[in-house]
């Protein structure tokens, strides 16, 4: 079975300018973006799909011939079962098959990849052990909504800077905030940045008494809400931080600049459900503010339409028929017609929000993809074959 | 048999949780208003802003502020269903107000110190929700309190929070904080979670992990799991579209025997595989299963939210007393 493209039903959207993509159009369009980007962000809410998504762009890049890695955030460790590997490590690791390219993937450890950003920006073995050993660093590098994001990112830049991938495909986690992700790198300067680190770093530079008694007053606040000890390691850290700021700084700009870059590419992922797609389409303003655009949109899990025609002329027979076999047969088909057509009435303005990029359907699949004949199975969807 | 009523006055605080797409927040206000009906006046809290809570009541957007999403009252003497948004920002105002910290307290919040310290010790920002979560569970100001939880992994560093923070901050009002939220996740009597996933195999591995982590890592007690989704019966799906057809003398069209022979096909396969996973899921997690059919007729409003909160008291009524 193919993704349907919204049968005609009487009526039309006359005030759209353009015509929407054909579905072989789009398939050929998303094609030309994993054969010619260095890196692909696909984006939205939570299960979508959007793992699997990623792994089977990163794979039809190998499939073209290019050497690509997908690297995954998803804590389920659902792109490692779906690659058919044990566990993934924080540096590439190949997987072998039929392709013409190169296929790498790799599950994103953060505290791992933190702790190598701190190293490489030390002025010295000692500073970074400084950081490193801290309670306030390991709370930030550990657990922390939003370091996550953050060191994804950090990672696509390292990806893409310093290694030989024609293509990075990065599955962005499923974030509270829709740009979480890209504000992420600039966290931490944002920390830097914060009137707190000021007040505690000058003039004297990590002398707190030396600080004026406004802000010895707030900072007593904040002791007395969160106790003594959270502050002291905070002033710490910083102490221990003085020095590194620009090395972070620089990195967060040169990361959000690669993400502006033209040879990043967007991806929004979604499903045709109506609180999903609501979700999506806040997604793509948000993009689309930041001046990003989305570069095509996918849309997983679309219900099969199996009959033109609409829902209520099929409804009005399994009525007729109501209490026969016959009747049963035809309620079934009314269903997944009702639901086709709701689905691409939910679908209709976000396609249209993220003009020109092409939509691509995948159909609801018969099972839950978890290995490479799977991914491929989605792939003849997503791409022309 | 168990007694709706009794089932939701178990404990006064039902946190839903499970992973983006599940359909937590349906199954949060259906919840909601199957307590409801059976007389129980029900606050949902919301925390992540955008969960399309109010719409399925068919209600504008809320926020901060208590809203009324359904009016009770009338001939079957169903109760209200309130909901608001918490955000840690407001709740830690909130909080410092009430302990006589009001002058600092926007200051603390506009300067951006909340982010600062949230750093500092994570889990805070959860501890600020689950500590007015906690604020309105003592102050009894509704029969029943529904948390529609953070999405996906976050449930669980959500309901963990207090535990970190035990370790983590070790004096002050933080810590007290913690420790009376603790007290009532850990207490049946006050609060159980609910799990909701669909009936597939991701969400369903995903369901049994998190149940797990919950049970070992908070020490939360866990309610009935609900499985959203499930395809409902028809009767003739296995036969012949053409017998079918000659047995009540109809004509079918061109290509039509074609189509309800697929569609029949598509749905008992799908059935099928549901079956699969709603076993299995009762294979590796012995907990009781609520069901909740797929709705194909159209988006969710009152009206459909209404059939589900009944098909939830249908399903309570059918479980075992325990």
């Amino acid at each position: 079975m193919s993704p349907k493209k919204p049968a005609a039903e009487g009526h039309t959207n006359a005030s759209k300018p353009t015509k929407p993509m054909g579905a072989g159009a789009s398939r050929t369009e998303l094609q030309r973006l994993v054969r010619e980007q260095e890196v692909i962000v696909c984006t939205g809410s939570g299960g979508v799909g959007k793992t699997t998504t990623a792994a089977v762009i990163a794979l039809e890049g190998a499939r073209l011939g290019r050497k690509a890695c997908v690297v995954t955030i998803d804590p389920a460790k659902r792109l490692a079962d779906a690659l058919g590997l044990e566990s993934l490590s924080n540096s590439p690791t190949r997987i072998d098959g039929p392709w013409k390219g190169e296929l790498w993937a790799l599950m994103l450890d953060t505290k791992t990849t933190f702790d190598d950003l701190v190293v490489g920006n030390a002025e010295s073995e000692e500073q970074a052990q400084g950081i490193l050993n801290n309670r306030f660093y390991r709370n930030i590098s550990g657990a922390l909504s939003g370091t996550q994001e953050y060191m994804a990112m950090e990672k696509l830049y390292e990806l893409h800077q310093r290694t030989d991938f024609d293509l990075v495909v990065v599955d962005t986690p499923p974030t509270r905030n829709a740009l979480d992700f890209l504000e992420a790198p600039r966290r931490l300067t944002h920390f830097l940045d914060h009137r707190l680190y000021r007040v505690l770093m000058t003039p004297t530079r990590g002398i707190v008494k030396a600080v004026n008694i406004a802000a010895q007053a707030f900072l007593r606040t904040i002791s007395k809400v969160v106790g003594g000890d959270v502050v002291g390691d905070a002033i710490s850290f910083f102490s221990a931080f003085d020095g590194m700021e620009q090395g972070f700084r620089d990195r967060a700009e040169a990361t959000l600049e690669l993400l502006s870059d033209d040879v990043t590419a967007f991806v929004l992922v979604t499903a045709p459900r109506r609180d999903v797609v609501d979700e999506a389409t806040y997604f793509a303003a948000r993009l689309t503010e930041a001046g990003i655009p989305v570069r095509a949109l996918i849309v997983n899990r679309m219900h099969p339409r199996f009959a033109k025609g609409d829902a209520g002329a099929t409804g009005e027979r399994a009525n007729t028929f109501a209490g026969t076999e016959l009747g049963g047969l035809y309620r079934n088909l009314a269903d997944f017609q009702q639901v086709a057509s709701n689905e691409e009435e939910h679908l209709a303005g976000l396609a249209e929000r993220v003009a020109p990029a092409p939509v691509v359907r995948v159909p609801f699949l018969p099972s839950d993809v978890h290995d490479l004949e799977g991914l491929g199975l989605i792939a003849a969807h997503l791409f022309p074959r | 048999m168990v007694d709706p009523a009794q089932f939701f006055a178990a404990s006064r605080v039902v946190i839903v949780a499970g992973k983006g797409g599940v359909g937590k927040t349906t199954v949060s206000g259906a919840l909601a208003r199957a307590a409801a009906m059976r007389g129980l006046s029900t606050l949902i809290v919301e925390v992540e802003g955008k969960s399309g809570l109010a719409s399925l009541f068919g209600q504008p957007p809320f926020d901060y502020d208590q809203v009324t999403l359904a009016r009770g009252g009338g001939a079957d003497g169903a109760a209200d269903v309130t909901a608001r948004t918490l955000t840690p920002d407001d709740a830690l105002v909130e909080y410092l107000e009430d302990h006589g910290m009001s002058r600092v307290s926007r200051r603390l919040v506009s300067s951006g110190a909340v982010d600062m310290v949230a750093t500092a010790a994570p889990g805070i920002k959860d501890i600020l929700i689950l500590g007015k979560v906690k604020q309105l569970e003592q102050a009894r100001a509704t029969d029943l309190i529904v948390l529609d939880a953070p999405a996906a992994g976050h449930a669980i560093s959500f309901l963990r929070s207090a535990r970190g923070l035990l370790d983590a901050v070790r004096v002050g009002p933080i810590n007290a904080q913690a420790r009376d939220v603790l007290e009532m996740l850990t207490n049946p009597a006050r609060c159980q979670v609910i799990l909701v996933t669909l009936p597939e195999e991701t969400p369903v591995n995903e369901l049994v992990q998190t149940a797990y982590s919950l049970e070992d890592e908070v020490g939360v007690s866990l309610g009935p799991v609900v499985v959203n989704g499930l395809y409902p019966q028809i009767e003739g799906l296995d036969a012949d579209p053409v017998a079918a057809a000659a047995a009540v003398g109809a004509a079918l069209r061109t290509g039509e025997a074609d189509a309800l022979a697929h569609a029949a096909a598509f749905r008992n396969h799908r059935m099928a595989l549901q079956t699969d996973q709603v076993s299995r899921l009762a294979e590796m997690l012995p907990l009781p299963q609520l069901t909740l059919p797929y709705l194909f007729d159209a988006d969710l409003g009152p009206t459909e939210l209404d059939v589900l909160a009944r098909e939830l008291l249908a399903g309570i009524e059918g479980l075992e007393a325990r």
